[in-house]
């Protein structure tokens, strides 16, 4: 999984029938000390996130999918929680 | 999923049988700013896109679900067509 901000949302009209009803966001990977690292990239929200929260994506296709509520979807990110804290070393 | 634009179509007459039919577009994968990243790539097409317009992909094995019960071997294909990003 990964450490992502939300910077955005995305609406689609025409799509993909196993992804109506889903929603889209964007969102931004970050490194330990919350910088950005590479290109922002799409995700479905299975949580309720927000812009601007940080949040733990996975970028795998099954566990997407499994996040989406539907067996074979074309989905290969999902948004699976909103992160309170990270605490790293001491 | 990524952000991209399409930039253009690819014809091929010699390929895998699992692909006769289908739509490959050249897409340009794009940052959150819509500014272009990273190579130009193909995909297939599974919502009618066309050139010009700004469509999200999905890459990896999930890339050939909606085409089930066919199998194409594909590595990114197109799942829908942007209307508009909000940003922060």
């Amino acid at each position: 999984m990964q450490i992502c901000r939300v910077v955005g949302t995305v609406v689609s009209t025409q799509k993909n029938r196993k992804l109506e009803g889903a929603k889209l966001m964007l969102v931004q990977p970050l490194t330990l000390d919350d910088q950005p690292r590479g290109t922002a990239l799409l995700a479905i929200d299975s949580v309720g996130a927000g812009i601007g929260e940080k949040v733990l994506v996975v970028i795998e296709g099954k566990a997407a999918g499994d996040a989406l509520g539907k067996k074979a979807a074309a989905v290969d990110a999902a948004i699976i929680g909103i992160i309170d804290a990270v605490e790293v070393g001491a | 999923m990524q952000l991209a634009r399409v930039l253009g179509e690819v014809v091929s007459t010699m390929k895998d049988p699992n692909l006769v039919g289908l739509k490959m577009l050249v897409l340009q994968p794009l940052a959150a700013s819509g500014e272009p990243t990273g190579r130009a790539l193909v995909a297939l097409d599974s919502v009618g896109a066309g050139v010009g317009e700004n469509v999200f992909f999905v890459r990896g094995r999930e890339a050939a679900f909606p085409f089930y019960p066919a199998e194409p071997p594909a590595d990114a294909t197109v799942v829908g067509i942007v209307d508009h990003w909000d940003l922060e």
